[in-house]
């Protein structure tokens, strides 16, 4: 509750719409017992006195009824009957679209037809039907606009509700004997809630606008009863002569429909959970780098070097050390396994090198990356951007998030060719089906006018490597590129990637959780925990004869297809969380050899080509 | 020895492209007529690859998605109409992703509740002792009961999934890749949890997974699925060492295994399930398909032994 109110008065527009409301609110709240004159006592002789004329404040109007108590009064009537409306508006509203949305098939075609057609007229004239039938009043115009506001609501929540009812929690509660009326009360509605109070919030100003629009047209509140449209309605034909008598309403209905707006909009930016997380804040162009100390040193040689590289994500004052000091080196036409589970840091790691890692909240801290010689981090984003795709290109997981899907896949390469490669359009027309063979698209040429959802996740990531492939580059980084993908097709896709690197002499970095697709594909493998590089060496001597107890341990739990029916062999605990390191060995809670030495102090990567970082590795090096 | 689940031609056809009235426009065999038996306390694992109706299959037998043809059996009572809570004290669900399978709005007490009040009408103390039950039998601290279910990590996700599951006092479980949304080193854990439980309370498991290492690795009996059939059925020790069905011996000759070539790098992908072939789904892969299986589904035959295949031309072992 503190946070969602932290959240909200961030906003300051927010903050001061509830500032203004909370005072209006008070006020109309209090009427009753201020000393107001009545407001509905008549004296002709005193009417259409000006703002502080005859011991009224604000004037009086064609009866010469005071002004100000008037609008107090009429305020409170406006009030209230905007928010019963909204409550009425948004609670039946919100069944029929929870109703609409959970059972689905049928029941959703007929109610939703029965909305759309609700829609199809304009508010107003419905409105003024539905007060029509059932006469003027004020409890008749606040069910018109109930009514007029319902489809909205409905629509709004059987939207939510179509993606609440799909999900695997619902599925639970049917097998734990709910039936379909607990299902929808103590599964559903929890969950559409929130939804509910923003979208309520959001209209409720619209909805104090059209009871204001129905009594201006007398069909709201009858006389004398005073609420803001009425008032509105009747000073209507003094506009002229006695301009006071609409200002003082009007200037009303502007405040609280403003406020109320203001306040709807902050309600709705604290509590959508994607706001929250800042989705909508537009990431850097490149990663921030605040690296304390000089540079480091030119290596002599190698494509890629990284050293040292220190990334973090700044999350309010916690700080999370996902890169922690990782060495690296890749040469040119080698592959490099970079093996951990989630949260270990591979994945920063590698969109580091081209400063892809999101700002905020990403910093790079320390360390250095040098391709062929020339330092990336901190480098100018005009530069980063000439050497992205054409020099270090990626491929990522899930390829029907990285391509777009509007587009062809053929003109979504032949863009990727053109930014590096001024050539014709046809001549990238020509390349791009050459690069869609050259992953072996079958009838490239048709292919490359189909969209991204017409093929099967095993051709979409060909066209994310063709996407890869598409300026030449020396090195690829390849993001778990077939996890997502069945096993014939991912050793289809593996086979792709091993020729490519031979014909085209690529240097690979793969990173993966697999040790099975490490074995076959990579030269080199280095392990990750904790956002450190534990063991690095050659794949066929890490494999057989691990040296760090995490790799040896990780390995024996990876069951291996022609075993039969066994136990499997389990780490106990979980990875730490990066936030809050242990010292010394990050593995050494886990370990059954850890020494109080394990515990303290920082433990060196030792070794030459092969790397540990342990005092007590499981093989001499 | 008795049968724990047996299905009968079970099939599944969804309609395409509805009409409010008349036929729809066309219709897709996610499930071709399957018949399967599980015998007590035994785990059938169940592999395929995407696409090829398994959780189709799965969903049909906790009664979530009510079969277009065929019978469910359990323990040799028959569960001909689609209530899962009928089902629900019988056979359970554990689910894929841990972490969606939790309503985020409910205390893990809630959720561990709900199926004991519903399905036992326990309450008071007797409710109270079967959660602490439950939870020390997935190895979770009671403390956690207070909690929401965004503040577990996927492994305790999972055992809570698990004792949820349990709570029914079931006596099948479906695991629909319970381990697959997990790390390695987390994957053993619950791996050697569910081996555990089975023991301790005799529980009849129905594994479904896309990883061939891990499905043989806990298997009795492995089933074979490809394009909504079972393939290949027989003892896990020997369906990926001596593989009958080619699609099996694709399918183990695609795991990555350290030290092997990079191989199976075969073209070839699923049929068009709108417009599927007339004959054997797999000829069009298939190294060995000859006129006869473009012509006429296989049926599953017995090949030699407990092991079967739907091929008119198996392989030698």
């Amino acid at each position: 509750m503190t946070l969602f109110l932290r959240l909200l008065f961030r906003n300051k527009l927010a903050g001061f719409g509830a500032v203004v409301l909370g005072v209006i609110v008070v006020l109309a709240v209090l009427t009753p017992i201020l000393p107001l004159q009545p407001p509905n006592e008549t004296n002709t002789a005193d009417r259409f006195l000006r703002p502080l004329q005859g011991g009224h404040l604000l004037g009086t109007d064609h009866l010469g009824r005071d002004l100000l108590s008037r609008l107090m009064w009429g305020t409170r009537l406006s009030l209230a009957v905007g928010f019963a409306a909204a409550l009425v508006a948004g609670l039946v509203g919100a069944a029929i679209g929870v109703v609409a949305g959970y059972f689905g098939g049928r029941t959703d075609n007929v109610t939703m037809r029965g909305v759309d057609m609700l829609m199809a007229f304009p508010y107003i004239l419905l409105a003024l039907a539905i007060v029509a039938v059932l006469g003027p009043g004020l409890l008749n115009a606040l069910i018109a606009v109930a009514v007029v506001n319902i489809p909205f609501f409905a629509r709004n929540i059987r939207g939510v509700t179509v993606g609440i009812a799909h999900r695997e929690f619902i599925d639970a509660a049917k097998l734990a004997g709910m039936g379909h009326t607990r299902i929808l009360l103590s599964e559903v509605v929890p969950n559409i809630v929130p939804v509910v109070v923003i979208a309520m919030s959001t209209t409720i100003g619209w909805m104090i606008l059209e009871t204001a629009g129905l009594s201006f047209l007398g069909l709201g509140s009858q006389p004398p009863q005073a609420d803001l449209g009425s008032m509105l309605g009747e000073a209507r034909s003094a506009l002229i002569t006695a301009p006071h008598t609409s200002v003082v309403p009007g200037v009303m209905i502007l405040l609280i429909v403003m406020s109320v707006n203001l306040l709807g909009d902050g309600i709705r930016d604290a509590l959508d959970p994607r706001l929250r997380s800042g989705a909508l804040a537009r990431p850097m162009a490149t990663t921030r780098v605040e690296r304390a100390g000089a540079p480091m040193p030119k290596p002599e040689d190698g494509l890629l070097q990284i050293d040292d590289l220190e990334t973090q994500f700044h999350v309010g004052t916690r700080v999370y050390k996902a890169v922690n000091k990782v060495s690296l080196a890749l040469n040119p036409g080698e592959c490099l396994g970079l093996v951990g589970e989630s949260g270990s840091g591979k994945s920063v790691t590698a969109l580091s090198v081209m400063g892809l890692v999101a700002s905020p909240p990403g910093v790079i801290t320390g360390g250095a990356v040098h391709l062929q010689g020339q330092d990336l981090i901190g480098a100018p984003y005009e530069l980063l951007r000439t050497l992205r795709g054409r020099k270090v290109a990626y491929i990522f997981q899930d390829p029907l998030s990285t391509l777009h899907p509007l587009y062809r896949i053929g003109d979504q390469l032949i863009e990727a060719i053109r930014v590096h490669d001024p050539v014709s359009h046809a001549q990238a027309h020509r390349r791009a089906v050459k690069l869609l063979e050259d992953v072996r698209i079958p009838n490239a040429g048709a292919r490359a006018r189909a969209y991204p959802h017409e093929l099967s996740g095993g051709m979409r990531q060909r066209v994310g490597i063709a996407m890869a492939l598409a300026n030449d580059p020396d090195i690829i980084i390849a993001d778990e590129p077939t996890t997502a993908l069945d096993v014939t097709v991912q050793a289809q896709i593996l086979a792709l990637l091993s020729d490519l690197r031979r014909d085209r002499g690529l240097a690979i970095l793969f990173i993966t959780h697999d040790f099975g697709v490490v074995g076959q594909l990579c030269d080199r493998v280095a392990v990750m925990y904790g956002g450190r590089i534990v063991e690095a060496g050659p794949t066929g001597d890490v494999l057989t004869a691990p040296a760090h107890p995490y790799t040896k341990r990780l390995i024996a739990c990876v069951p291996e297809l022609g075993g039969g029916q066994r136990a499997l062999a389990a780490i106990p605990g979980l990875p730490p969380a990066v936030d809050n390191l242990p010292e010394g060995c990050a593995f050494a809670p886990r370990c059954d050899k850890a020494q109080p030495s394990c515990k303290t102090g920082e433990i060196d990567l030792t070794g030459d080509t092969r790397k540990v970082r342990c005092l007590f590795p499981e093989v001499a090096l | 020895m008795t049968l724990a689940l047996k299905t009968t031609d079970l099939a599944k056809t969804f309609d395409m492209g509805k009409r409010l009235f008349g036929p729809p426009r066309a219709q897709v065999h996610a499930v071709h007529p399957v018949s399967l038996q599980v015998r007590q306390t035994e785990t059938l694992g169940i592999v395929g690859e995407s696409g090829c109706g398994k959780s189709t299959l799965a969903r049909m037998l906790v009664g979530l998605t009510p079969p277009t043809s065929g019978t469910i059996e359990i323990e040799g009572r028959a569960l001909d109409r689609a209530d899962p809570a009928a089902f629900g004290r019988l056979i359970q669900y554990v689910f894929q992703d841990p972490v969606s399978s939790l309503n985020p709005r409910k205390t893990i007490r809630q959720i561990m509740e709900a199926p004991l009040r519903l399905l036992h009408g326990l309450t008071g103390q007797a409710l109270d002792d079967r959660v602490m039950e439950l939870f020390d039998a997935v190895n979770l601290r009671p403390e956690f009961l207070t909690r929401y279910p965004h503040e577990f990590s996927g492994g305790q996700a999972q055992r809570i999934g698990i004792a949820r599951a349990l709570a029914a006092s079931p006596r099948i479980l479906i695991l629909d890749e319970p381990v697959s949304a997990l790390d390695v080193s987390v994957q053993a854990q619950v791996l050697n949890l569910l081996a555990d439980l089975k023991q301790r309370l005799d529980l009849t498991y129905l594994f479904i997974s896309h990883d061939l290492a891990v499905v043989e690795a806990v298997s009795d009996r492995i089933a074979v699925l490809y394009f909504g059939s079972v393939v290949e059925t027989g003892p896990a020790e020997k369906v990926f060492a001596a593989p009958r069905h080619p699609y099996t011996k694709l399918l183990a000759d695609s795991a990555p295994v350290v030290a092997r070539a990079l191989g199976g790098a075969q073209s070839g992908e699923l049929p068009d399930p709108l417009n599927p072939p007339a004959g054997c789904a797999f000829a069009g892969r298939c190294p060995r398909a000859t006129d006869l299986c473009r012509r006429i589904v296989p049926d599953l035959r017995a090949i030699e032994g407990d092991q079967f295949a739907a091929c008119h031309h198996p392989r030698d072992p």
